[in-house]
């Protein structure tokens, strides 16, 4: 049911975890299935120096936070906040109908955090 | 890698002695029972053999036995059978939250026709209150359905207590025994059943062949209309290859009920006491005692039942959350939203299912391997990280 990208990235989550007084933080909850992500940031001239994340939620949730993770690193802010969930669900090689709303939470989440950040800076 | 399947509440494999059983009866003996040559005589006799043996595990009469698809429709035939014939006495129906999808959307159906159906609830433990069900029952009651045993929990039902219930309101009583056949002693004359819907495919019989009892003088109107097949209760020609493995299926499960109830058992309760053991915040869903030998429901807080099972999937091991149906829904189970469990427990839940081919080895892999499953999950929950810092905060 699910791509080898999604199991890929499922089996061996890249960004696990969490930054000491991070930059950033910002999380979603998905409002279909209350699944949870928080994302973490370190920001260093307008660019995502690291990243890391915690998930709470199925295969394809943890599969999406990781993509993603992968996806904004060394990118500007401005890069980031382009980011969209499909662009996300498509570099996982697509995700199942049902689970489409998953990949929703990454970019979601990520984009939290760059506003809370910004907030915080201005 | 060793494949090994612990998910026997949603199938299981054929046992080589019924598939033995099945094969002549593909080519060899392929004649349609209710032909007189022959060939039809050949079957016929098969097809009684097979009731016969069906008949001897729950304890009723042969005549009572009426062949079917699968456990749906049997239970299908039951609830809208007798819903339909007793129309004229009332429209009341009494059933309970934690049904299969076959009973529960059998009674939204009837719902619509005009029925009224009671859906009891059941406790945090998934039993359920038979005083509440007597409470329940009106003078336009018709029928009383509830399940033996539970699909997701194994929860076991106080069927001989609602079969007395019953009988003193007379009033029609079906169960799904689905999940209880083969692993608990059925006995419908000692349960005061009217009807009782069972399944091939979870008693190691193949997928497309179930049966239904119908006591003797019960009437009920057939969902299949046509031939006569099935004295005038379930028209079209017999699968009598899957209806022979039904029937050695069956002669099987009686020959060794006790034997591999107790194995399973252990196995299980292996299962059940390391898997508490080696995992803090993690809680057993269903009745502790009154339970389905081989199943094991449990939770594991703070991480969700979905991606723990596509690990043991990847580790070769087949476990379910909930109904296999279900799995594509979102939103947790109906079994255990009834049971009032906490909902982050909930949405981890799986489920084990024991079955013939399990041994202590496999329980073993599976003890190796899912605490550590857990962990990797909790390692990357925000609610898991929470939780140590409110302790935190609250010890300093
Ligand atoms: C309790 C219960 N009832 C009914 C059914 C339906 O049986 P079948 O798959 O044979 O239609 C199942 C199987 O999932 C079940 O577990
Ligand atoms: S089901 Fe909730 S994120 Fe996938």
């Amino acid at each position: 049911m699910y791509s080898d990208k999604v199991i890929d990235h499922f089996t061996n989550p890249r960004n696990v975890g969490e930054i000491e007084n991070a930059d950033g933080v910002g999380e979603k909850v998905s409002s279909s299935c209350g699944d949870r992500m928080k994302v973490f940031l370190k920001v260093e001239d307008g660019i995502i120096k690291d990243i890391k994340f915690q998930t709470y939620g199925c295969g394809a949730a943890i599969a999406s936070s990781s993509m993603m993770s992968e996806m904004v690193v060394g990118k500007t802010l401005q890069e980031a906040l382009d980011l969209t969930n499909d662009q996300v669900a498509d570099a996982l090689g697509g995700l199942p109908a049902p689970k489409l709303h998953c990949s929703n939470l990454a970019a979601d989440a990520l984009h939290e955090a760059i506003k809370n950040y910004q907030a915080a800076e201005a | 890698m060793k494949r090994i399947y612990m998910d026997n509440n949603a199938t299981t494999a054929v046992r080589p002695e019924v598939m033995e059983a099945m094969l002549p009866f593909f080519r060899e003996h392929f004649g349609n029972p209710s032909s007189v040559h022959w060939a039809g005589r050949e079957t016929g006799a098969a097809l009684e053999a097979a009731r016969e043996k069906v008949a001897r595990l729950i304890n009723c009469d042969p005549a009572e036995i009426v062949f079917t698809s699968c456990g749906s429709e049997g239970d299908n035939l039951a609830i809208k059978g007798v819903a339909d014939a007793r129309r004229d006495r009332g429209n009341h129906i009494i059933t309970t939250e934690v049904e299969h999808p076959a009973v529960l959307a059998a009674c939204k159906f009837l719902e619509k026709q005009g029925f009224e159906v009671t859906y009891l609830p059941v406790d945090e433990q998934g039993m359920l209150d038979v005083d509440a069900l007597e409470a329940a029952i009106t003078d336009k009651t018709i029928l009383i359905s509830v399940m033996w045993a539970n699909n997701e929990t194994g929860t076991l039902f106080p069927i001989e207590q609602i079969g007395a219930v019953a009988r003193k309101h007379k009033i029609c009583f079906h169960t799904d025994a689905v999940q209880a056949i083969g692993r608990v002693p059925v006995d419908v004359e000692k349960a005061q059943l009217d009807l009782l819907a069972i399944s091939g495919h979870k008693i190691g019989a193949p997928k497309g062949v179930g049966a239904l009892y119908v006591r003797k003088g019960v009437r009920l109107t057939p969902l299949i209309h046509g031939g006569h097949q099935e004295r005038n209760r379930r028209a079209g020609t017999h699968n009598l290859p899957g209806i022979v493995g039904l029937g050695t299926a069956c002669e099987m499960a009686s020959a060794d009920l006790q034997n591999t109830a107790d194995r399973l058992r252990r196995l299980r309760d292996r299962l059940e006491q390391g898997l508490l053991a080696a995992i803090p915040e993690s809680q057993v869903n269903g009745h502790p005692s009154q339970r389905l030998p081989n199943t094991l429901n449990i939770s594991f807080n703070y991480i969700e039942g979905e991606a723990v099972l596509l690990f043991l999937d990847m580790q070769g091991i087949a476990a379910s959350s909930g109904s296999a149906c279900m799995s594509d829904s979102f939103g947790q189970s109906h079994v255990i939203d009834a049971m009032g469990v906490d909902p982050m427990m909930a949405n981890s839940a799986i489920r084990f299912g024991l079955g013939y081919d399990n041994s202590e080895a496999d329980v073993d892999q599976v003890l190796e391997i899912l605490p550590g499953i857990v962990k990797k999950l909790r390692d990357m929950s925000p609610f898991y990280h929470e939780r140590g810092a409110a302790k935190l905060t609250a010890n300093s």
